[in-house]
């Protein structure tokens, strides 16, 4: 790799697997759950955190030698609510069409964990091109989480992937429908994503006994 | 020079530069974008009322606004008068369609103000639609939305949207299979009004029945699709006197 060195390369591979935000960490969780319901809302979510992450992260870490230690959180805050606040506007200028669809997340991003999680655990302690090469890293982790879980509820719960009914029509009885399949309605709703988000989890720990705690 | 980041004249002095500078740098950024945004918007309401009389690019199940280049020019050819109404009477306006119907609400509760009632009526092939302009609750947020009716008020086409309902649930009250539900559906019964109630297990998923005032609902958006029968009622109902004038 000549643009990045392994140490930087792990900070991208590390998050998608063995030290994943939402698995391994269990931070984003909230937004994990309320988002997931359909595979396009989770793919706009996780280009919403990757870009509000990535900047975020290196905004911080160039600002974490003059951060006064007593108000840094509400700094971080003040800097993630400001991101998102410019993409936004941007994209209500510029792509009003996405804008509409991803006018529901903004508050969500805002609250994102992951984000404040990696500006304490990280930005603040590390340089800026480190700072942003983790953001995004960790951004991508929180993105395979999400679409997997999206994927799947999705597909169980209402039968279509991003809006395409792969598995015929329903009221129609067309398709898989035919054979007397019905939908899952219950995938829709949190407590799914909650337990599909805890599969994940142990498919994950099983293949690797590393990750397991003794206790 | 090492700065003591911990002493509180440096905590107060970097909270006010910080204000001072995202403030600046926000505002400076919503004002030099604010015409584009409100052009935006603008664009926007005209494509959702071209919309629900039948004026789009739908395909099979998608929902395709008339593109913005040449949003402008249909919308005046195919929206013929824009009035505002007032009880049995109406007033030509051109702009009506850019009555904010939220601060229009909000000022009626005060007695004795005169609430403006937009309605356009659109010509397309010949048939008269009367679209009428609703806005309510929904779970979390505001939701809108445009309703188009024939001169026998029987709806022949919607446009909903939504600020924040729950993607996948509620939000799906801006798809087709839920919009294209109300076309043909009636909110009268003789004289009386009935309003169009969203329903759970109505028996009718197929909607082949018009006139049992009800559509099936969504599922996992109870709040959802309740807020919207009840926007239906209440602003429908607003209009009642003038559009009964229609019918005879």
């Amino acid at each position: 790799m000549g643009l990045l060195s392994k140490k930087d390369l792990k900070l991208i591979t590390d998050p998608l697997a063995d030290n994943n935000p939402i698995t391994i960490q269990v931070l984003g969780i909230c937004s994990a759950l309320a988002i997931t319901a359909e595979l396009k809302a989770s793919i706009v979510m996780s280009v919403a955190v990757l870009f509000v992450m990535g900047f975020g992260n290196l905004t911080i870490s160039l600002m974490r030698n003059i951060i006064p230690p007593k108000i840094r959180i509400i700094v971080q805050l003040i800097v993630v609510a400001t991101l998102v606040i410019i993409v936004d506007l941007v994209l209500k200028a510029f792509a009003y069409e996405l804008s509409k669809t991803l006018s529901v997340f903004v508050g969500l991003i805002i609250t994102n964990c992951i984000i404040m999680g990696r500006f304490e655990a990280f930005a603040l302690a590390n340089g800026p091109v480190r700072s942003f090469i983790d953001g995004v890293g960790n951004a991508l982790g929180y993105a395979g989480i999400l679409i997997i879980v999206g994927f799947f509820r999705e597909l169980l719960g209402s039968g279509t992937l991003l809006g395409f009914k792969v598995l015929g029509d329903p009221i129609e009885k067309t398709g898989v429908y035919a054979f007397g399949y019905e939908n899952n309605g219950f995938m829709l709703l949190a407590p799914m994503a909650l337990i599909t988000v805890g599969i994940i989890i142990w498919v994950q720990r099983s293949r690797n006994e590393a990750l397991i705690e003794d206790n | 020079m090492a700065k003591n980041t911990e002493s509180n004249v440096y905590t107060i002095l970097f909270a006010t530069g910080m204000v001072v500078i995202v403030g600046t740098l926000l505002a400076f950024l919503a004002a030099s974008l604010k015409e584009k945004i409100t052009e935006n918007k603008r664009i926007e309401k005209q494509q959702n009322i071209l919309y629900a009389m039948g004026v789009n690019e739908n395909d099979e199940s998608s929902v395709e606004f008339v593109s913005k280049n040449i949003v402008g020019s249909e919308f005046s050819k195919y929206i013929t008068k824009q009035l505002v109404i007032n009880g049995t009477e109406a007033v030509e306006d051109e702009n009506a369609y850019l009555i904010d119907i939220k601060k229009e609400a909000a000022a009626a509760k005060v007695k004795g103000y005169q609430r403006k009632l937009p309605l356009f009526v659109g010509n397309k092939e010949g048939v008269e639609y009367y679209i009428i302009p609703v806005r309510g609750k929904g779970l979390w947020d505001a939701i809108w939305g445009y309703v188009a009716i024939d001169n026998q008020l029987v709806v022949q086409g919607v446009f909903f949207d939504h600020a924040g309902e729950t993607p996948g649930l509620g939000s799906n009250i801006k798809e087709r299979f839920f919009m294209d539900d109300f076309k043909g559906e009636h909110f009268l019964d003789g004289d009386l009004f009935k309003g169009i109630s969203v329903s759970k297990g109505n028996s009718d998923p197929k909607n082949l029945d018009k006139t049992d005032f009800e559509v099936d609902a969504i599922a996992g958006s109870t709040i959802t699709g309740d807020g919207l029968a009840a926007m239906l009622k209440k602003d429908l109902k607003l209009y009642l006197p003038y559009l009964k004038t229609l019918k005879q």
